[in-house]
């Protein structure tokens, strides 16, 4: 299958334009490849949780790895069709850095007919040295969570 | 350092974590049991078809309930000044879409230790019966004894 990485790339920077959450992070769309996406978030003041160290607050680094986690899916699945977060595992490894943008890499990793199994990572600029890694699993379209959880 | 009121630690909190004003959580005490409150706002919204939370916000909900509630709860903790408990992992599971409703929460702190804690948050809307979302985390503790 040959993948189109220019429409990905449309439906990536689609991704985080028309969701309002993450308009309202500033989030941005980064790049897109074959099972894999990434986005990130400029450091912006009113976004920081540890107003003692000036540190983005945790949330704002699980909804850009759940974001990122959905567009490395759509990036496996090569479809429109919407997904929901399963569940989603965060260990945080150290604080992101003070007036740093912070990026998060996602790949999906296998896919099967219901779930699409995703880790990811976010870092300030060396994928070596993350702030934070996650696991998530996603419901594929057609099993809406409320039908089958 | 005197330890500060819970209320009056919980009210600082709210106002100097900028993050917390940028979701607009509130919470409201009930001796040492905290009930977080976020209410609906467009700028929340993860999916416009339904329309839905984000994940993201959920997920950040719980995480700061946990924060807030270890934050309130143990007395070297309220000193003006103490570090915040730090993020060492949290699991989110998922149960439901979040609808443009009022979100609420609370933590069940499981086990302090010397260093770290315990706690498992549930985050539900009109029935609390039927929670949204929970989340399982530890927390690093930083106290300043």
């Amino acid at each position: 299958m040959t993948v189109d990485l220019e429409a990905l790339a449309a439906l990536g920077a689609r991704m985080v334009e028309m969701t309002p959450h993450a308009a309202a992070l500033g989030m941005k769309f980064v790049s897109v490849e074959a099972d894999v996406g990434t986005l990130k978030i400029p450091y912006r003041d009113d976004l920081v949780g540890d107003p003692q160290t000036g540190v983005l607050a945790g949330g704002v680094i699980t909804a850009l790895l759940d974001h990122a986690c959905g567009l490395a899916v759509k990036a496996a699945a090569l479809d429109a069709d919407p997904t929901a977060t399963l569940d989603l595992r965060i260990d945080y490894m150290r604080p992101a850095r003070p007036r740093r943008d912070v990026i998060a890499r996602a790949h999906c990793y296998k896919l099967t007919h219901t779930i699409a199994f995703v880790r990811a990572a976010a870092f300030e600029d060396d994928p070596d040295d993350p702030i934070a890694t996650a696991q998530a699993a996603f419901v594929r379209a057609g099993a809406a969570p409320k039908d089958s959880v | 350092m005197t330890a500060e009121t819970r209320a009056d630690r919980l009210a600082a909190l709210l106002v100097a974590v900028p993050y917390a004003r940028f979701l607009g959580m509130s919470a409201e005490l009930a001796g040492d049991e905290m009930t977080a409150i976020l209410p609906f706002s467009p700028h929340l919204v993860g999916n416009t078809a339904l329309p839905a939370l984000h994940g993201g916000v959920l997920g950040a909900f719980m995480e700061m309930t946990a924060v807030m509630q270890l934050s309130i709860r143990e007395p070297a903790l309220r000193a003006p000044g103490a570090h915040q408990p730090r993020t060492i992992d949290v699991t989110i599971e998922y149960l439901r879409p979040g609808r443009a409703l009022t979100l609420y929460a609370r933590a069940d702190v499981r086990k302090v230790g010397r260093r770290i804690a315990n706690v498992h948050v549930e985050a539900w809307q009109e029935t609390r019966a039927s929670p949204v979302a929970a989340l399982r985390g530890h927390f690093l503790l930083r106290l300043t004894r």
